[in-house]
């Protein structure tokens, strides 16, 4: 068995060749990319849920309030920290806090990648005027 | 435990007496579940007489479709509308007589969707995107709307649109309070269940000065509606197909 070397050697140079893009990475330190910078709401510290929970399930509960209004006319969203919200995609998240769509789910959106339905064939995009009542 | 042949048919006989009292005194069993919850049947009596009095009055019509972002198309075959004007011998065509028509032919009647009772465009619907709220109100779900106009062809008053086209171009001022519709969904008249749900008359009432829409709860018996419909000759679209609009015409 005088192939031991010549097989271990080449399995080693395909391992290296594989890997190869990680090690052109690591070593031009090009792998981390630039932090997202998103402008957060200036009056608000809390969003209707905690923020890590929003970032990984916001879809979730869009969907759920979706299905609360138009379904079950349930339009009282209690938060987590027992704030009431209405359940209202223009009136609440966007006139109230995230004022521009696309500074905020688009940008977030491009950034991960991440294809969306697309709300604002539909919903209004402009901020709304405060309304008193929920 | 033994239980001799006696016994046992007299506990037979026991059980059977006990179930057969349980069905005789429904009250007594049923009505913790049902009492204290009502049940709402929203509806609308129109009153011709009243919506004649001011010639070519079209207020209900601009505020229904003003709030609802209805749009506006030049071209009747891509026509939305959620209310509007129909002759008097289109929308009750069995009251006609060779003497009468003069009075009625050609009037303008106030027509929209008459949140049936039985609805036949919920039924047909494939993904389930209508159907009757336990309130009275059929509506629709514009996120699952696939567009098939299934409901279209099974509303027998054509109280329903569809978007042929994209129709934010056609909206003159976008009310940013309700959303758009988008092309390919079916759209119509949803008795402003987005009013109602906050303590409000629907806008076409709202708006009317003449007091000629009325609207209310069918099942309260004191309620204006019910008043109206109590002491005027009322009729409904079609009754003949049993579907029982819950709007009605008082003539």
């Amino acid at each position: 068995m005088n192939d031991r070397p010549l097989i271990v050697g080449g399995l080693l140079l395909f391992v290296v060749f594989v890997t190869s893009p990680i090690w052109h990475g690591v070593a031009t330190r090009k792998l981390a990319l630039a932090p997202l910078e998103i402008k957060l709401p200036s009056q608000e510290k809390n969003c209707v849920a905690p923020a890590s929970y929003m970032r990984t399930s916001h879809m979730q509960l869009l969907e759920q309030w979706r299905s609360d209004v138009v379904r079950r006319q349930q339009r009282q969203y209690t938060a987590y920290d027992g704030k009431v919200y209405e359940k209202n995609l223009t009136q609440t998240c966007l006139s109230q806090c995230h004022a521009s769509h696309a500074d905020f789910c688009d940008k977030c959106h491009r950034y991960a990648g991440v294809a969306a339905l697309n709300c604002w064939n539909c919903h209004s995009d402009a901020p709304l005027p405060a309304r008193n009542a929920p | 435990m033994k239980i001799t042949r006696k016994q046992f048919l007299e506990l037979s006989g026991l059980s059977l007496i006990a179930a057969a009292a349980g069905k005789l005194l429904p009250g007594t069993v049923r009505s913790a579940t049902e009492e204290g919850a009502r049940t709402i049947r929203w509806g609308m009596a129109i009153d011709l007489q009243k919506c004649r009095q001011k010639e070519g009055c079209s207020g209900c019509i601009r505020a229904c479709h003003t709030t609802h972002n209805v749009p506006q198309f030049a071209d009747k075959a891509h026509e939305v509308k959620w209310i509007w004007k129909q002759p008097f011998e289109d929308v009750f065509p069995f009251t006609q007589t060779a003497y009468a028509q003069a009075i009625s032919a050609g009037q303008p009647v106030m027509v929209l969707c008459n949140h049936c009772e039985s609805p036949p465009c919920t039924d047909v619907c494939p993904v389930d995107a209508t159907w009757k709220r336990d309130d009275g109100v059929v509506t629709v779900d514009w996120h699952r709307c696939i567009g098939c106009r299934y409901c279209m062809a099974a509303c027998p008053y054509g109280a329903r649109s569809f978007n042929w086209q994209d129709p934010r171009p056609a909206i003159p001022a976008v009310n940013g309070d309700f959303p758009t519709r988008t092309k390919g969904v079916v759209e119509k008249c949803n008795f402003c269940e987005e009013r109602l749900a906050k303590g409000l008359a629907p806008a076409c009432v709202a708006a009317c000065e003449e007091k000629a829409l009325v609207f209310g709860d069918l099942e309260q018996p004191d309620s204006e509606v019910r008043r109206l419909l109590r002491s005027r000759f009322a009729v409904q679209r079609k009754p003949e197909l049993g579907t029982h609009p819950s709007v009605y015409y008082l003539l």
